[in-house]
């Protein structure tokens, strides 16, 4: 999009009264950080949408080449700094990868409980600033109230209640303190209730309904074409996750678990609760069932977490150990992508040798899932546009690294 | 209220100061308006004040919060006096490109139509500034004024969020003024009159008594007044100028210290108003459900006693409307924002064709649904009957006339003031003294000397 008129002279004789540019962010409420959008609107209807990016670039994988991949760790904590845990298994993944270095089997269910655990956090809160986004403040409350508890039980574990650095190449910082796991399955006991309230505040609110059904519609073929991933993708009704068919570097630690891809299939979710059914307002792909999808993945991770916990009890060995700061990186390079929170997160390391890496580069899933949103803001009101930028659930962190 | 204090507090102070003056003297009208005026803003002030501190309370409670609890001791009754004072010290912005005049109005247009609207409010049998016979459509009249300020606001503010603000607000509150007015015509014509005093007091006694336990469609009608009263204040789920997560804050984007401030005292003082108004034209305004004074004999004794029953109502009507501040807050801190389409639907869509649905149902129903049955049908508060409310009105006419007997002549006509002063009147004005003259006695001379000077 040209966001200024051509030939500056034109504007002399030929003023379009009927259109307005709108200037949204980097400061700005709902735009989840300091992401910058150009609305070209008539009235109140947007015609077009452009997002600048950029404004939190921190120059994240260049500092990768800098550093030990040891101490890069910290730095992939603040890309995605609402799921750093999930953040810090991708880049663990795929240095061990490169390494070929395999975790014990107790790490691996740990790394399992703080990454599920982590993506119940970071849905809580892509579902409170939806809430917000759509205007309502209470469910965004109501989930940090539960994230909370989360952060609490993960400052348990490493310290840090936002950028933890606890997965670490070759295993984890340190094992779970002792009775960390009758809390954490307290925790989800008094949690699952509490998915319901969530519904009945939004899932199944009218004017909630109203806002979002219909709106920002994404079809599979244009999610898949413009590499959407995560909970995005899987609302426009494609049966994609990782971890079931990912790299099997990455599936492999989900091995033995059960749980479902939420997806839509033959118009059903699967669901072994009972939550509230689609509406008929609702169009595949629309900004409804991407908001229903993470809801629904909660309850998943959840049935993961009860999994792991017995898998850790289980397990008799240790939790790994994480690889010293100087250790030398075998030559070669390696990617990996995990499902993070908001879709798949990729690494790629290049060495040489060293032990600090010759490239690092992040392939980010919210970039991709950006990218639909002048398809899907085309035509809609100057309300939908937070409707679906709060739906697509963007970090802008992880963005611009 | 203006008698009262015209010719009770004043004279008799003026009386210990050795000062004679006579009955509606000019200046004696002057100090009395002053008085009332000082009132009001106290309870529109005080009102803000109150509100905004409950407002955050219960935000606070309902999203498993505290709330304020510092200043002021454990509830932090002082929260908004503290933030009375950071606003008046906050530096007062004013974006380069703004209209610096209208920016300057704007606020006091709002504030100043939500203010005046409180002119014609009763607070109790009686307990009103000026005794206005169309206050119901005299307080519409002014609050939809109050548009104009949040228009001038976003106009002049230089802004474009500002004037999407401006926009949204102008569409909204011209629309839901039509459904709110058919709303407020349901009770005006059980009631025969638009005086609220009157409107109020025929409500008197028991709950059942209340006009909105009339008939099914007045029960209807008081769910789509409140819509549409939250509609017009701007509140949510209808806070569209000044959406939050869309447009920033809207109108109110580029304003800061005070006069952000007077945008805030002029919504909460609409949301008191409107809830009033509710108040009195469907629960029943001063008389509570169960009228404890009038079984104690105390509400038409005179002295202190009275003074108390009237005291205990203006208590009772504040708390209803309190109650539908509350709800209203409540509304705001459970549900999402309405897009404008569809609040500008919900308009033409629903609350037009109910209100208007609930205003025929009415009528058919008092009329007995034309004569099938003996109107009107059945209902609880019987003193709305058709010849009840013959009586009732006969028995006000009788009372003012007791009261005061030079100012009444047959059947509560008063003359028109033209025929006292001989001046001459043109048609328009001679309908306007027309439609005051049935009024309380006491205030004779105020329609008298209105029609000295207009």
């Amino acid at each position: 999009m040209v966001s200024h008129l051509d030939d500056p002279r034109v504007v002399e004789f030929d003023v379009r009264t009927d259109e307005m540019l709108v200037n949204m962010g980097p400061q700005h409420p709902s735009t989840h950080g300091v992401l910058r959008l150009i609305l070209r609107t008539d009235g109140e209807i947007v015609s077009e949408v452009t997002p600048f990016i950029g404004y939190l670039h921190r120059c994240a994988e260049k500092i990768g080449e800098n550093l030990s991949v040891r101490q890069y760790v910290p730095y992939t904590d603040r890309m995605d700094y609402l799921a750093g845990m999930n953040m810090n298994l991708g880049w663990s993944l795929v240095v061990e990868k490169l390494l070929g270095q395999e975790v014990p089997e107790r790490g691996r269910h740990v790394r399992v409980i703080v990454a599920e655990l982590n993506r119940i956090a970071s849905h809580l809160v892509a579902m409170g600033t939806y809430g917000l986004d759509l205007g309502t403040f209470s469910p965004f409350l109501y989930a940090f109230r539960e994230r909370e508890r989360i952060l609490d039980l993960f400052e348990e574990v490493c310290g840090a209640r936002l950028t933890y650095s606890y997965i670490a190449p070759g295993g984890v910082t340190a094992d779970l303190p002792q009775g960390w796991l009758e809390k954490c399955a307290a925790f989800l006991d008094q949690f699952m209730p509490v998915i319901e309230e969530y519904h009945t505040l939004l899932t199944n609110n009218a004017i909630f309904i109203q806002r979002t059904a219909g709106i920002g519609v994404l079809s599979s073929e244009m999610a898949v074409d413009y590499g959407c991933t995560g909970p995005v993708l899987r609302g426009s009704g494609v049966d994609y996750d990782l971890r079931r068919d990912g790299d099997p570097w990455y599936t492999k630690m989900y091995q033995g678990y059960q749980y479902e891809v939420i997806v839509e299939r033959q118009g059903h979710y699967p669901q072994d609760h009972d939550y509230p059914p689609v509406p008929p307002e609702a169009v595949l792909g629309d900004s409804w069932h991407r908001f229903y999808v993470r809801m629904l993945e909660v309850v998943q991770s959840v049935h993961l977490l009860r999994q792991a916990f017995e898998f850790y009890r289980a397990a008799k060995d240790d939790c790994g150990t994480p690889i010293k700061l100087t250790q030398r990186l075998p030559k070669g390079e390696a990617y990996l992508e995990t499902e993070a929170p908001r879709g798949q997160m990729g690494f790629l390391i290049v060495s040489d040798g060293n032990a600090v890496p010759w490239r690092v580069r992040a392939r980010s899933s919210c970039f991709c899932n950006l990218s639909v949103t002048h398809e899907l803001c085309r035509g809609c009101l100057i309300a939908d546009v937070p409707a679906v930028i709060g739906s697509l659930d963007i970090v802008m962190g992880e963005i611009d690294r | 209220m203006a008698e009262t204090i015209n010719l009770q507090v004043l004279n008799r102070l003026l009386g210990w100061l050795g000062v004679d003056l006579p009955a509606n003297h000019p200046l004696g009208l002057a100090m009395a308006a002053v008085i009332q005026c000082a009132l009001i803003l106290g309870i529109v002030a005080a009102g803000a004040v109150f509100f905004i501190w409950l407002e955050r309370k219960l935000a606070g409670r309902i999203q498993d919060r505290l709330g304020p609890t510092r200043v002021g001791g454990r509830f932090g009754w002082l929260q908004s006096l503290a933030d009375g004072i950071k606003l008046l010290c906050k530096e007062d912005v004013m974006p380069r490109e703004a209209d610096a005049l209208l920016f300057r109005c704007a606020p006091y247009v709002s504030f100043a139509a939500s203010f005046t609207a409180y002119l014609a409010l009763p607070f109790s049998d009686g307990w009103v500034a000026q005794h206005i016979n169309s206050a119901v459509f005299f307080i519409l009249a002014v609050l939809g004024l109050e548009v104009f300020g949040v228009i001038l606001a976003g106009y002049a503010s230089g802004s474009k969020w500002s004037l999407f603000g401006a926009m949204r607000e102008s569409a909204q509150v011209v629309s839901y003024e039509v459904p709110l007015g058919l709303c407020v015509v349901v009770p005006v014509f059980l009631c025969g009159t638009m005086n609220l005093v009157t409107i109020g007091n025929m409500q008197s006694g028991w709950f059942t008594n209340w006009l909105i336990w009339h008939d099914p469609f007045t029960f209807a009608v008081f769910w789509v007044y409140f819509t549409c009263a939250v509609a017009s204040v701007n509140r949510a789920p209808f806070d569209l100028a000044e959406a939050e997560s869309e447009l920033v804050a809207g109108f109110h984007t580029e304003y800061s210290g005070m006069r952000w401030c007077y945008f805030f005292m002029a919504e909460y003082g609409s949301m008191l108003l409107v809830s009033g108004l509710a108040s009195i034209l469907f629960f029943g305004g001063w008389h509570g459900p169960v009228p404890i004074f009038e079984l104690l004999g105390w509400s038409h004794r005179g002295g202190v006693l009275e003074f108390l029953a009237q005291l205990a109502g203006a208590g009772n009507f504040l708390g209803k409307a309190v109650v539908g501040v509350a709800v209203m807050m409540w509304v705001r801190w459970t549900l999402p924002r309405l897009r404008i389409d569809q609040v500008i639907t919900t308009c033409l869509k629903y609350c037009m064709p109910l209100a208007a649905i609930c205003f025929v149902g009415a009528v058919a129903w008092q009329s007995g649904v034309f004569g099938l049955f003996e109107a009107p049908l059945w209902s609880p508060n019987d003193l709305l009957a058709e010849k009840h409310r013959g009586e009732y009105r006969e028995h006000w006419v009788l009372e003012t006339a007791e009261r005061d007997p030079a100012a009444t002549v047959a059947g509560g006509r008063q003359p028109l003031p033209s025929a006292r002063s001989g001046q001459p009147v043109s048609q328009p004005q001679a309908d306007a003294w027309e439609e005051t003259a049935v009024r309380p006695s006491s205030l004779t001379d105020h329609s008298g000397e209105k029609g000295g000077t207009g």
